[in-house]
């Protein structure tokens, strides 16, 4: 999936947790990440978002992560969201998101 | 029975909401993609209520999804996501005839087929929300195995209608009758709308009597705070299970006597007496509250 321009999802309230990708100007994975849980899942979230763009095949991105405490399946909706709105696809690749 | 008391409002973009869905004990959670999401959000209201329904465990509480009419430009992505997503049921909003509900109805089948998934394991509710809707009722009712309850949209209803909710619901009372005759002429549950202002009680304390006194299996409710005045007002009470109980060892005393009828304190106890009944006493019984009272009984009798 390449990433054409910046995509967005999610929102500053809690329990939820806001996105940003873009591609990457060194062509590849890098992410920021604040959370207010980043001492005890820090790794584990940064774990998750590497899987989901390896999965969805994404080489190069600069992924901003503002976490408010989001469970994994509502980073994992962002994150999908994100990565859609940034690659400017419509119709869902289902082979990819399950 | 099933119970469908309550089922509760939850907007399809609010992760807060969605993770805590299930904790106010509403017999059914409905997730919404269609109003309560804006037009550029859609995509993300439907990416997060399919990781929840896939990741969260809302116990026995049943999940339903709300979403988009399959004739706007989000609708058959809607459906294709919770099909994979597989909650317990899907509702269709502002159905209109018949053949909106087999239209669904075929897409499910189609999906369910190629997923590899249970024939006809989604079930379908439909949203009568227009006059139109109303009108064709019993068509819609009829229209599909798949269906297991039909549910009232009041607020879209008035406005079509050039008019507006009144505190007594006069406009409502036609399409109410017309809904719940469709419903129960079908078997299904019939499940009455909103009510909007949250902040008062006595109203919507007045409007649940209504509906319940008209027969409605339940209602749509917006706020975690409507869901126990609901399920108060829906669960008998000690005098009603204890007439229940009276009438049923009436009506079993006529018939080791080789009768049909009873008399219950000078009235007749027949049939659909008895039917009332023991309707009264399941519901006591599975609305859980007085289970222990009704056994006691039962020892003694």
């Amino acid at each position: 999936m390449n990433l054409i321009r910046t995509g967005k999802a999610g929102t500053l309230e809690s329990s939820d947790v806001m996105i940003t990708v873009k591609g990457h100007s060194e062509n590849r994975v890098e992410i920021k990440l604040k959370s207010i849980v980043e001492k005890r899942f820090g790794r584990h979230i940064r774990r998750q978002i590497e899987d989901i763009l390896e999965r969805m095949e994404v080489n190069s991105a600069l992924v901003d992560v503002d976490d408010r405490g989001a469970l994994d399946c509502v980073i994992q909706a962002r994150l999908e969201t994100a990565l859609y709105r940034a690659a400017g696809i419509q119709s869902l690749r289902w082979e990819e998101i399950q | 029975m099933k119970l469908r008391r309550t089922m509760l409002y939850v907007p399809g973009n609010n992760p807060n909401m969605v993770k805590d869905a299930h904790i106010y004990r509403a017999d059914s959670v409905m997730f919404d993609l269609e109003d309560s999401v804006s037009v550029h959000e859609k995509d993300a209201a439907r990416f997060l209520i399919f990781r929840a329904l896939k990741c969260i465990d809302y116990e026995n509480t049943e999940t339903v999804v709300r979403i988009n009419s399959l004739h706007s430009p989000y609708g058959e992505d809607d459906l294709e996501a919770m099909v994979r997503a597989r909650p317990d049921v899907i509702r269709l909003p502002k159905t209109e005839s018949p053949e909106d509900i087999m239209e669904a109805d075929e897409k499910l089948g189609i999906l369910e087929k190629k997923l590899g998934l249970p024939k006809n394991e989604i079930k379908l509710f439909a949203a009568i929300e227009n006059a139109r809707g109303v009108v064709n009722v019993s068509r819609i009712t009829e229209a599909s195995d798949r269906l297991v309850g039909v549910a009232f949209g009041a607020e879209d209803f008035v406005t079509n209608l050039h008019t507006t909710r009144s505190r007594e619901g006069t406009e409502l009372f036609t399409a109410r009758q017309e809904i719940l005759l469709a419903g129960r002429a079908a078997g299904l549950h019939v499940i009455d709308s909103v009510f909007a202002d949250v902040n008062d009680e006595a109203g919507f304390r007045r409007e649940v009597e209504l509906i319940k006194g008209m027969g409605f299996d339940g209602k749509s409710v917006i706020n975690p705070r409507q869901v126990g005045i609901v399920h108060e007002i829906y669960t008998p009470s000690i005098e009603e299970i204890n007439h229940a109980r009276r009438v049923i060892r009436a009506i079993e005393a006529a018939e080791e006597e080789g009768s049909g009828v009873a008399t219950l304190n000078g009235r007749m106890v027949d049939k659909p007496v008895v039917e009332r009944a023991r309707r009264t006493l399941e519901l006591a019984h599975v609305s859980g509250l007085y289970l222990d009272e009704i056994q006691e009984e039962a020892a003694h009798a």
